[in-house]
């Protein structure tokens, strides 16, 4: 013990402290994010392997709806809409949980104690949850794309920018619904509404336009409706000046609302 | 503030949770450079409270709080890389190794010591690889601490560090707190163990709901205490048979049958003039107890106060 308490004693004032940045710090934090994704299996199941799933699943009944009237086919149908299950079950799913079980575990509360600033914990948190669906979304790109033989996107900008768009919003809805969550019991029911509504009505299984006009109307402000919009018009290149700014309005004012419940909603330690 | 030897100053602090409940009362005290200060209390007095208030966890609700100079709150950034800070309660992922825990938060700390460096620190070197939920109670409080002592803060704030480990971890937690003070650091402690606090510190604040109720280096605490005196009043005697108590410096006494019991603030010429008044008379003092002000009487009848009268026989027994 004496070496040691001889090295509680060495002075405390260092002048060359190598200062830590923020990217530093959620790499860190996103490393060991990462280590506990590897070691949690059922959350992996979800992530790694159910959107191509629930794509491959899905095929029937999108084959089963007559495409040929809006100039859709099964691969520009299916193809965005296995992007919005990787949103959904890569990233908002996992992440609510790691949010809620990390407040419940005090592990936020002890990061706050540190130099971590408090959008980095949430940042740094999500990372890697945020890197795995980026690379499930080009694999599953390049899987629909072979699989359903669609072509390569005409405006495979608009594609890129409603991926990125919808990344935002995904993990900008996970930490508000983390807000709105006291448990971890309570967040595997706090994630089903926007998992549901946006299976339904945000065009991942039956695109918007099919729906009766009243319906369309409510569905393209959903949160993920426009992403997924986005995502096809990058692929069927049919988007108008017009739809797309509505689009870009949509996700941007939910991403702000998001925000918004975060900055003043969001607990940083279990309530007792 | 420039120049100024204290590194924490607090003044007028308050602490109001969302439901009304006011655990912190308007609290003031200073922490000087290289000063060992603790916050003695009971459960409940407010000294986590307090801490998270110092550690810039949370804003305060009235007063001001200065830690190196700084708002620990609105200039964080100034502060938390001169602190280390351990919590109450661990906070850390379960499943996660020991090593890959302090990895992670020397990845978010200037200046951080090497991983292996901070473990031996606390004795956890052997346990580097086992799972944080593997651990008992008393590593992860060394764990905690080994975090706290990553980046060689120059102010430590340690909330119960000893609460949970056996006597031994306890003792060696007090020489490593001793040997990071003889290093220059500042630092904090709150503590419901009496004997920690005096055992460390050079000052403290005794806590009890919210307000301080005393305060100062030890000795200053005790003597501001008074001393106890108590005996059986031999048969066929009264209690103004005794020599005037104003002149023994009494300043309260109470009879619980023949047992009477003084207080005073001159225990040694309470004590002559009574037993030489017994030696004149020819009596006995049957049960003569004559205790002079201790910590333990301080804490006690701060702690009394609060639970009645009947506790303080309880709590030293």
């Amino acid at each position: 013990m004496s070496t040691t308490l001889d090295a509680a004693r060495s002075p405390v004032l260092e002048p060359a402290r190598t200062p830590k940045t923020a990217a530093d710090r959620m790499t860190a934090l996103a490393r060991a994010e990462l280590t506990l994704l590897g070691r949690n299996k059922s959350t992996l199941f979800t992530v790694l392997l159910l959107p191509a799933m629930l794509t491959v699943s899905m095929y029937g009944t999108v084959n089963s709806v007559d495409l040929g009237k809006q100039g859709l086919n099964a691969g520009t149908v299916l193809l965005p809409g296995s992007l919005g299950f990787a949103l959904l079950f890569a990233l908002y799913s996992p992440l609510v949980g790691i949010y809620v079980v990390r407040r419940e575990e005090l592990v936020l509360k002890r990061l706050r104690t540190g130099e971590l600033h408090d959008w980095e914990i949430l940042a740094g948190a999500a990372l890697p949850a945020l890197l795995i669906a980026v690379a499930q979304s080009a694999l599953l790109v390049v899987g629909c794309s072979a699989w359903l033989h669609v072509p390569l996107p005409r405006a495979w900008w608009l594609a890129v920018v409603g991926l990125l768009l919808g990344l935002a919003v995904t993990g900008a809805l996970a930490a508000a619904t983390a807000a709105l969550t006291r448990t971890a019991e309570a967040a595997q029911i706090a994630v089903m509404p926007l998992m549901l509504v946006s299976t339904a009505g945000s065009g991942l299984i039956v695109p918007t336009d099919l729906l009766p006009d009243k319906v369309a109307m409510v569905c393209d402000l959903l949160p993920l409706t426009p992403v997924i919009q986005l995502i096809r018009s990058g692929w069927t290149g049919g988007a108008g000046a017009g739809d797309v700014l509505r689009e870009l309005l949509v996700v941007v004012v939910w991403t702000l609302i998001a925000v918004l419940v975060v900055r003043g909603r969001f607990r940083w330690e279990p309530r007792r | 503030m420039a120049g100024t030897a204290n590194v924490i100053e607090v003044e007028e602090l308050r602490r109001t949770y969302a439901g009304g409940f006011e655990a912190v009362s308007g609290i003031s005290f200073t922490v000087a450079r290289g000063e060992l200060f603790a916050l003695l209390g009971t459960n409940g007095a407010g000294k986590t409270s307090t801490v998270e208030l110092l550690e810039g966890l949370a804003p305060p609700s009235g007063g001001r709080v200065r830690v190196l100079g700084h708002d620990p709150y609105t200039e964080r950034g100034a502060v938390r890389p001169r602190t280390g800070v351990m919590l109450q309660e661990g906070g850390f992922p379960a499943e996660l190794t020991v090593t890959e825990t302090v990895r992670m938060w020397a990845g978010c700390t200037s200046g951080a010591r090497p991983v292996a460096e901070a473990l031996e620190l606390v004795d956890l070197a052997r346990r580097s690889q086992v799972r944080v939920k593997q651990l008992s109670g008393g590593e992860k409080r060394r764990l905690d601490l080994a975090l706290a002592l990553l980046a060689r803060p120059e102010v430590l704030f340690l909330d119960e560090p000893t609460t949970g480990l056996d006597a031994e971890g306890r003792r060696e937690t007090w020489e490593l707190v001793r040997a990071l003070r003889d290093g220059g650091t500042t630092v904090l402690l709150t503590t419901h163990y009496l004997e920690e606090a005096e055992a460390l510190a050079e000052r403290l604040a005794i806590l009890h709901e919210g307000r301080i109720a005393a305060s100062g280096r030890v000795d200053e605490v005790v003597a501001a205490q008074p001393s106890h005196l108590s005996f059986d009043l031999p048969d066929g005697y009264h209690l103004g048979d005794l020599p005037p108590l104003d002149r023994l410096g009494v300043t309260s006494h109470e009879t619980a049958g023949r047992t009477v019991r003084l207080k005073t603030k001159k225990l040694q010429l309470a004590a002559t003039e009574l037993l030489l008044w017994a030696r004149d008379s020819g009596v006995e003092l049957r049960g003569l107890d004559v205790r002079s002000a201790s910590l333990e009487e301080a804490f006690l009848k701060i702690a009394q106060d609060r639970r009645g009268p009947d506790a303080e026989t309880e709590a030293v027994r």
